[in-house]
């Protein structure tokens, strides 16, 4: 029976696995088909013959936005992982009165819905010549990236014993010391969380980059919704497309995946 | 008198260079989430149509419009059959996959990896591979799942999928959806299922109570927040979604939801009162999921 039992579970598990990988076998063996062998009624077989081909024919489309992404995401992130930082610190260790009233009206910012900020958000934006270019699209990656970083950070210092900033509180530190010299060298595993949590909504993000950058400036969602979108674009270059555009983020999810898991649990609010 | 301008002096130097630090922040996040919220609702309130702004006052018309309007019923519709067959689905299948996880499989870092890394991946990406799986070319083009289901000789399972003309067409959507999703509903059961201390369990079973008894009323009521998180979490998720049907199909109205709706109207043709209208209605539907949500998450963390 226990057997039985076990082996059942196996079978699950490995019927599973094969519903989550079956699109990543049709992607894979697409793309590294040689294009002239592709058909979609033959996207389950193997190919016959292997070749690089297809990425060659797409990556010219894509280089771009390749570049644009990564020029946005990385400041994106990096920008709202250091102030969530020190939102995350006060808010847990350095409570202002009141702290406790604007955390909560903090938090509701990572559940609006997007569209209920879109038009004013353009509006803003256009009258401040931040439309076109990268820089409007970074500064709202960094603001509606702060109440996920500040989330993170506050649950991670919240586990920051008391005594620790009393000690340093005694020593004369203010606030500012007591951050830098005190909370910042521990915070490290909170940092990579929120960078990769960061780093993975910016890159995956299509909503504000389609409305605010201009052709040459699409972000690599923009630009792969352009090149494989529509149904007249051959199926192998999709699939290389999609394959291309997605390495950077399952890079960072298969190198650092404990990381990316945490910060799941925090937008769930379990930090 | 002296007293307490010298307490509010304390006070000040002690709260005043944290309340300094925060401030961009809160200022920034005070204009474009508060701030920019109520702008939009009070687009709402206007005919803005165009490029130029208009902001006149035409009261609830906008509204009562949006609730005639053929386009808007279908699209409330379909959000409501996409949001159950999206979440149902995601629930169980993330359940079944934490309880197969649970007491420890070999290679469960393996499993767990597999089950999560679509979410690492974009909306426009995963859309892209699955308009193609989704293929409902019969005969000499059968494509995609349903050429798999040939091959594995489940031909009977043939679908339109999202390009049938049934009313259920966007539940198809569900699939890609859950495909991306249900891997995070694994997540927060798993951490769930394992937050329940193995003593409770295990002074159930000397007790005399089986297995199932054990899970119905120990670790069952355990898991109960956790469900709410993942049905507020999945709820949300689906009524502000746009870049998955959009890439999926765009323009198949069998598929189309509010929130496609808010981006078509308003971008292209100009409605921007529609827009806002719209848009209002997909804030206030995800606040009432959200707000008790947020309410109960702080509120438990304080008892702790």
């Amino acid at each position: 029976m226990r057997a039985v039992l076990k082996t059942g579970r196996y079978l699950a598990l490995f019927l599973l696995v094969c519903f989550f990988l079956m699109p990543v076998y049709a992607l894979l063996v697409t793309a590294l088909k040689d294009p002239a062998s592709v058909s979609v009624v033959r996207m389950w077989e193997l190919p016959s013959t292997f070749s690089l081909e297809n990425f060659r024919i797409v990556w010219p489309d894509l280089q771009e936005g390749f570049v644009n992404s990564a020029l946005l995401a990385v400041p994106a992130s990096l920008i709202s992982a250091m102030l969530g930082a020190a939102n995350g610190f006060v808010l847990s260790k350095w409570r202002f009165p009141g702290a406790d009233f604007a955390f909560p009206l903090i938090l509701f910012g990572m559940f609006i819905p997007y569209q209920a900020i879109l038009i004013p958000m353009y509006r803003t934006m256009q009258s401040a010549n931040l439309v076109g270019g990268l820089d409007g699209l970074i500064i709202v990656h960094v603001i509606y990236g702060l109440p996920i970083t500040t989330l993170i950070f506050r649950s991670y210092f919240t586990g920051l014993s008391d005594e620790v900033i009393e000690a340093a509180k005694v020593d004369g530190a203010g606030m500012l010391r007591t951050f830098f010299y005190v909370a910042l060298p521990i915070a490290p595993p909170a940092f990579a969380v929120a960078l990769i949590w960061q780093f993975t909504s910016a890159w995956n993000d299509f909503l504000f980059g389609v409305l605010l950058t201009s052709r040459e400036f699409w972000p690599i969602t923009v630009a792969l919704n352009n090149i494989a979108g529509g149904q007249t674009v051959p199926f192998n270059q999709a699939m290389a497309s999609a394959l291309l555009a997605s390495l950077p983020t399952l890079l960072v999810y298969v190198l650092l995946g404990r990381f990316f898991m945490r910060g799941l649990m925090a937008g769930a609010l379990k930090g | 008198m002296r007293r307490t301008s010298s307490k509010a002096r304390r006070r000040l130097r002690a709260w005043g260079p944290g309340l300094l630090l925060v401030s961009p922040s809160l200022i920034l996040l005070g204009i474009f989430v508060y701030g920019f919220l109520g702008w939009n609702v009070r687009v709402s309130f206007t005919s803005w149509r165009g490029q130029t702004p208009v902001y006149d006052w035409v009261g609830t018309r906008n509204y009562s419009e949006l609730f005639d309007n053929e386009r808007f019923q279908i699209d409330v519709r379909n959000l409501a059959v996409f949001t159950f067959v999206f979440i149902g689905g995601s629930l169980l299948l993330g359940f079944l996959m934490a309880m197969l996880l649970e007491k420890g499989v070999r290679f469960e870092a393996f499993f767990r990896s597999v089950f999560l890394f679509p979410m690492a991946i974009s909306f426009i990406a995963t859309a892209i591979i699955w308009r193609w799986l989704l293929n409902n070319g019969s005969g000499e083009s059968t494509a995609g799942l349903n050429k798999l289901f040939e091959n594995i000789g489940l031909g009977f399972l043939f679908s339109d999928w999202h390009k049938t003309p049934s009313s259920w067409a966007i539940a198809a959507i569900a699939l890609p959806a859950g495909w991306a999703l249900s891997g995070y509903v694994m997540a927060l059961f798993l951490a769930g299922l394992r937050a329940v201390p193995e003593e409770l369990k295990e002074a159930a079973r000397v007790d005399g109570a089986p297995e199932r008894k054990v899970f119905w009323h120990v670790v069952r009521p355990m898991l109960l927040p956790v469900l709410m998180s993942a049905v507020v979490i999945l709820a949300h998720i689906s009524m502000k979604t746009f870049d998955l049907f959009y890439a999926i199909d765009q323009g198949n109205l069998r598929i189309d939801t509010p929130a496609l709706y808010m981006w078509f109207t308003t971008f292209q043709p100009g409605f921007f009162a529609r827009g806002a209208t719209i848009a209002t209605l997909l804030l206030f539907g995800i606040a009432a999921v959200i707000v008790p949500y947020i309410w109960w998450s702080v509120r438990t963390e304080r008892r702790k």
